[in-house]
């Protein structure tokens, strides 16, 4: 099977169960992306595929052959970080880090969808959103954090989306 | 997991003639074949088939193709407008990631979050055709009260469903013989009785092509969900309403609801004791009484029929503008 991930294509040949996410971490070496339940609760095993994240356990890899597969790899490296995974380190937005890779590319994701106009079970117009910071809580409540990081997650993720502390104030009220 | 074989359909038609077990967006199916509950011998892949396309018809109603994903349908300006009850019921259900994958037709056919069901290690009608209920004396928080049988009391778990049953959508299938079918969402679910096992009125190989919203409703539409915590769960209770209200009496009533029955749940005489009356806490508590004529509680799961009626009571308030 043939796969291009973060750019580049891999030639592997998993069992056809596999998972996408058994095939990033055993055939492509690509580790970054995390197995936390493998049964879609946790977030911790979020990639972006064709721009859209979703959870990598729940799915066939054979079923992506031909899909545009982005890991937390490809996002960035410790010398070339993306934007993102900077406002995590400067808000401190993990502990043990298991579940970041995951919250790292459900954010971008995420922001992609509020992009779009995207409304969320939070939103008080279906019409016309905009981000607060229940509005990150509700949209990123798929990814959960044992070490319950979950302020400082949203502090980074609030300052990537651009919101101001007077907007999120504003938007909360 | 067991193994299977894995095709991928080219078209509705040569998806039907593959006789295997379809395979959407798997956030259904693939959970519960890890688990072994599920055991396809053959998976047949339709998640690239050209189904994914939202159109409005010359009608002025919506036909929605069977691969539309959760989060795509939940922000289709036409469905935002016309049918927000759907989009608030989609928005309410599991999480982003699982939006971006669950499809339309998926959404449907997800079976139930029974612990029993899930757990191998128990007896479960509905997993193991005649072995018992586990959840009948057992844990059944989160089971049924309407509809059930002395065999199951599963509920059905989908929040889409219910909004789409309150819009009286029409489920359009395309039959391994070839025929198509339209079944009225409301003659789509059926009835454990005693054989649970058999939860819809899909013959083997029938695949869901589309679903066919009609024209938008008239008057106000609302989805509340009541859960565990604020997202990310089940329902407990849920209620999709469209209620308008024309010269200080109620004109039109849909309501349907979730986490009650083994089906997305509507009854005609809760609408009937609704339409005509003047939108008052009387009415809505005779609303209830309706409904909850025939509700049986299991134990663990009695306090969903004070809360149904409370959370009812609430919905039309909102929906009609009453204040406590
Ligand atoms: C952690 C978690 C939380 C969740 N929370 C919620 C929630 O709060 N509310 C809610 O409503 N749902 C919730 N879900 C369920 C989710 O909505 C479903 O898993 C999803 O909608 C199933 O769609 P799918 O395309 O992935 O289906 P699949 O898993 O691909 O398929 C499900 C079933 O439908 C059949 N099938 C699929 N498409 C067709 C078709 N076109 N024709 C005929 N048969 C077909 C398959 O053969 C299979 O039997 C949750 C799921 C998870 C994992
Ligand atoms: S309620 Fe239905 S699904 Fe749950 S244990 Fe009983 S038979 Fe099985
Ligand atoms: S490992 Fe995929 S959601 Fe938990
Ligand atoms: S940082 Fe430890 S699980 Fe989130």
């Amino acid at each position: 099977m043939q796969f291009t991930i973060n750019g580049e294509t891999h030639d592997v040949e998993p069992d056809i169960r596999a998972s996408l996410l058994d095939v990033l971490r055993e055939h492509v070496g690509l580790t970054g992306t995390k197995k936390g339940c493998d049964h879609g609760q946790c977030g911790a095993c979020t990639v972006l595929v064709n721009g859209r994240r979703i959870n990598s356990c729940l799915t066939l890899a054979v079923m992506h052959q031909d899909d545009d597969i982005l890991t937390i790899e490809g996002l960035g490296s410790a010398d070339n970080l993306h934007p993102m995974q900077a406002a995590f380190v400067k808000h401190d937005g993990y502990q043990c880090g298991y579940c970041t890779p995951g919250q790292i590319c459900s954010a971008v994701g995420m922001l992609d969808e509020v992009k779009k106009g995207w409304p969320s079970h939070v939103s008080d117009k279906l019409d016309s959103v905009s981000l607060s910071n229940d509005e990150i809580s509700e949209r990123m409540s798929g990814n959960l954090c044992r070490c319950s990081a979950y302020p400082n997650i949203v502090d980074a993720i609030s300052e990537v989306s651009g919101l101001t502390p007077a907007q999120k104030e504003a938007a909360d009220a | 997991m067991k193994t299977f074989a894995y095709s991928r359909a080219e078209s509705p038609e040569a998806a039907v003639a593959a006789g295997g077990r379809f395979i959407a967006g798997g956030t259904n199916l693939l959970d519960l074949m890890k688990l072994q509950i599920e055991t396809p011998e053959s998976l047949v892949d339709i998640s690239r088939l050209d189904l994914a396309k939202i159109e409005e018809r010359e009608d002025g109603g919506l036909t929605i193709g069977a691969l539309v994903p959760n989060s795509d349908l939940a922000a289709d300006p036409r469905v935002i407008a016309g049918y927000p009850v759907l989009s608030r019921a989609l928005l309410a259900g599991a999480s982003g990631q699982l939006r971006n994958k669950a499809s339309t037709g998926g959404n449907l056919l997800q079976r139930t979050r029974c612990y029993y069901f899930y757990d191998k290690a128990t007896a479960c009608n509905k997993r193991e055709p005649g072995t018992g209920c586990s959840a009948i004396g057992g844990v059944n928080r989160i089971l049924a009260i309407l509809g059930t049988s002395e065999h199951c009391i599963a509920t059905h778990p989908s929040d889409m469903a219910v909004a789409m049953r309150a819009l009286d959508a029409t489920i359009v299938t395309l039959k391994s013989d070839g025929d198509r079918r339209r079944i009225a969402i409301g003659e789509f679910y059926r009835l454990p009785g005693d054989t649970p096992q058999i939860e819809n009125v899909l013959e083997a190989g029938e695949l869901i092509t589309h679903v066919e919203l009609p024209t938008p409703p008239k008057g106000e539409q609302l989805y509340r969900k009541v859960r565990d915590r604020a997202s990310y769960a089940f329902a407990l209770v849920s209620v999709a309403g469209i209620v308008s209200v024309e010269d200080g009496k109620i004109a039109s009533a849909a309501l349907a609801f979730g986490g009650l029955g083994p089906m997305p749940w509507r009854d005609p005489a809760v609408e009937a004791a609704l339409i005509g009356q003047a939108p008052s806490d009387a009415a809505f508590a005779a609303a209830a009484d309706a409904l909850l004529k025939d509700a049986k509680g299991y134990g663990t799961n009695d306090f969903k029929i004070p809360l149904t009626r409370r959370t009812l009571i609430a919905s039309l308030r909102e929906l009609t503008g009453v204040s406590a």
